[in-house]
């Protein structure tokens, strides 16, 4: 029962990470319709800026800003002089187009640092509290659930009560009526992108400690479960997306607790699997069907 | 006789509507390319002809994925995985019973079943979710081949025993002949099945679902029937480079491996064999020119990452500038056309 309780909280650390990286699918989703395949890659390369900011200046936190600021940065900057110039007239040329992002970037940070594992510091210990003779959660747990939460309420409040959150939402519903009405779509697509790296530099930050190291491929894994956990809750959704994470987490940990670490990858095909064939459209989507 | 006459006309006016120019058949094709392997392995040295050899394993697999995503409009990422499937199912087949021809065939048989798993699923998915299951089933395979250790040796994979060539045949030059063998008659075999009926087929589904299943034409059944083939000319494929390496291990087919095959179906033109056939080329020319000037800058992680690079600028400026490859691509189109 220890044992259960443990895996239980490490699963929901695990999956407020995953939750936090499928917002930021789920960002770009709503707002282009594109399934941004680079964002694994984009997140590790805002985690090695990070890695180099640190390594200079001795300050885990200076590092973790460098890492969100880069992230938005290299979000516009995608979204300026890549996607924006993509044809949309088939849903394979953002994919395609997101995979060369994925060769560039692991190809520049494999030149700038080398293909080798990298160890990273946390900003607090890891190993878990005692509460009751039970080993529950840890400093760092408690780290990733205060950043993952911040951003889920920075995000809800943006969208629902801030004039920014409505144009974007209307750049992402009604284009054409918006472009009529004066907003600017453009701005609000780029925006949406800068958001969604930065999120996604975040979540990075958060999963590479628990993972083996920092290394240009670190994220590969990751964002096989955050695509899950994003179509677990249905990619137009934020809440589904949060709750599809912590499903993912608690599924992954209990597999790797009970099984062996090595299945837990199969675990996430198979629910992927299970939920695409059954339920395409996600656990909260509101719309019928969705071809593209 | 006016019905005979009037027949003739419509006949007349319907080959010119809808018969393009006559190319030759597929199957000369194959034979040119066939005398021109045999002739180079001839010729060229041991090295050469093992790069020759994996031009060909890379043509098996690009040849099926490009019918897969440039006819059927199936992106899939996960040809790589497929690619292990063969090579795993070669590497234990041969081991146990050293014999070539089987083992070929036990691999493309089990290449094929996996196939019909996958396409099944994959005919009722679309463009990115597609990807994303395939991209799934590309990362996993570290983690089957660890979990069941004891048949797949985890990550230090399997070696294969293979008889030494017969006769007084280099091995280097075995490989190829292997190897282009695989690849003619897979490409003869696609292209075949491409012009006639089932082409069409793939083609209107690619294009409209609706439209093509008002004609008649059966969408899902296509769809499967277009990955379960594209799977076995992974399988195949996989199997060959198992002969190359004469070992398999996770290690070979890494995730980096499906988007490769992606970037060489794309750069070539999506749907064309010859653009298959060019991004076999790349995939085998470029990280080898990658390499000589790694080593000549002197640094070692330039090496292998500068081919990384040069592929994802090359897709990205494909299809931002020529979505339909560089065959596409004409002078006169590119005057003509101001974006």
């Amino acid at each position: 029962m220890d044992r259960f309780f443990y895996l239980t909280f490490d699963g929901l650390s695990r999956g407020a990470v995953y939750a936090a990286f499928a917002l930021a699918l789920v960002l770009i989703w709503r707002a282009a319709r594109i399934v941004n395949f680079a964002q694994g890659a984009m997140a590790v390369a805002a985690v090695y800026v990070a890695y180099s900011v640190t390594g200079a200046t001795g300050s885990y936190w200076l590092g973790f800003a460098a890492a969100l600021v880069f992230g938005l940065l290299l979000g516009i900057a995608v979204e300026k002089a890549v996607m924006r110039f993509v044809d949309h007239s088939s849903p394979l040329n953002g994919v395609v187009v997101a995979l060369g992002l994925v060769l560039i970037t692991q190809g520049v940070l494999g030149m700038v640092y080398g293909n080798e594992y990298r160890p990273v510091t946390t900003p607090f210990r890891r190993d878990a509290f005692d509460v009751g003779g039970i080993a529950l959660l840890s400093r760092y747990d408690v780290f990733v659930f205060a950043a993952v939460g911040a951003v889920v309420v920075a995000l809800t409040l943006l969208f629902t009560r801030t004039a920014a959150g409505l144009r974007m939402r209307a750049a992402a519903f009604a284009p054409d009526v918006s472009r009529l009405l004066g907003v600017p779509v453009g701005g609000m697509l780029t925006l949406g992108w800068a958001l969604a790296a930065a999120v996604g530099s975040l979540a990075g930050m958060l999963v590479v400690p628990t993972e083996l190291g920092l290394h240009p491929t670190a994220m590969d894994v990751v964002f096989v479960s955050a695509f899950t956990a994003a179509v677990v809750g249905g990619l137009d959704s934020p809440i589904g997306a949060v709750t599809g994470g912590l499903i993912v987490g608690l599924l992954l940990s209990y597999v790797s607790g009970y099984l062996g670490a090595t299945v837990a990858p199969m675990a996430v095909l198979l629910l992927l699997v299970v939920v695409l064939l059954g339920r395409p459209g996600g656990l909260f989507s509101s719309s019928k069907a969705r071809l593209a | 006789m006016t019905d005979v006459r009037e027949k003739r006309a419509t006949e007349a006016v319907q080959s010119k509507a809808f018969k393009r120019k006559k190319t030759p058949h597929p199957i000369w094709y194959a034979v040119a390319g066939a005398v021109l392997v045999a002739a180079l392995t001839h010729y060229l040295p041991p090295f050469r002809n093992y790069q020759l050899a994996t031009v060909g394993a890379y043509f098996t697999v690009t040849a099926g994925l490009t019918v897969l995503t440039g006819l059927n409009g199936q992106l899939s990422l996960g040809h790589g995985a497929l690619m292990a499937t063969g090579a795993y199912t070669f590497a234990l087949a041969q081991n146990r019973w050293l014999a070539l021809p089987l083992s070929f065939a036990a691999a493309l048989l089990v290449t094929t079943l996996a196939g019909v798993v996958i396409g099944l699923a994959a005919a009722r998915l679309r463009g990115p979710y597609l990807a994303g299951l395939t991209l799934a089933v590309a990362v996993v395979v570290p983690s089957v081949t660890s979990t069941f250790d004891d048949t797949f040796n985890s990550d230090m994979g399997l070696s294969i025993a293979l008889d030494p060539p017969p006769g007084a045949v280099a091995m280097e030059q075995w490989q190829a002949w292997l190897c282009w063998t695989g690849a003619l008659i897979t490409a003869l075999l696609l292209a075949v099945l491409v012009r006639g009926r089932f082409g069409r087929d793939l083609r209107a589904v690619r294009d409209d679902e609706t439209a093509a299943r008002l004609a008649g034409v059966h969408v899902a059944r296509t769809q499967v029937l277009a990955f379960v083939v594209s799977a076995a000319c992974a399988g195949l494929s996989g199997a060959l480079f198992a002969v190359l390496a004469q070992s398999v291990s996770p290690g070979a087919f890494p995730l980096t491996l499906s988007l490769f095959l992606v970037m060489a179906i794309v750069i070539g033109g999506l749907g064309r064999l010859a653009g298959a056939l060019c991004g076999a080329v790349l995939l085998v020319a470029l990280p080898a020119l990658a390499q000589t000037a790694g080593e000549r800058s002197g640094s070692q992680r330039l090496e292998g990452n500068l081919a990384l690079v040069i592929f994802g600028v090359v897709l990205v400026v494909v299809m931002l500038a020529a979505p339909g490859g560089l065959a596409s691509l004409r002078l006169s189109t590119i005057f003509r056309r101001k974006r």
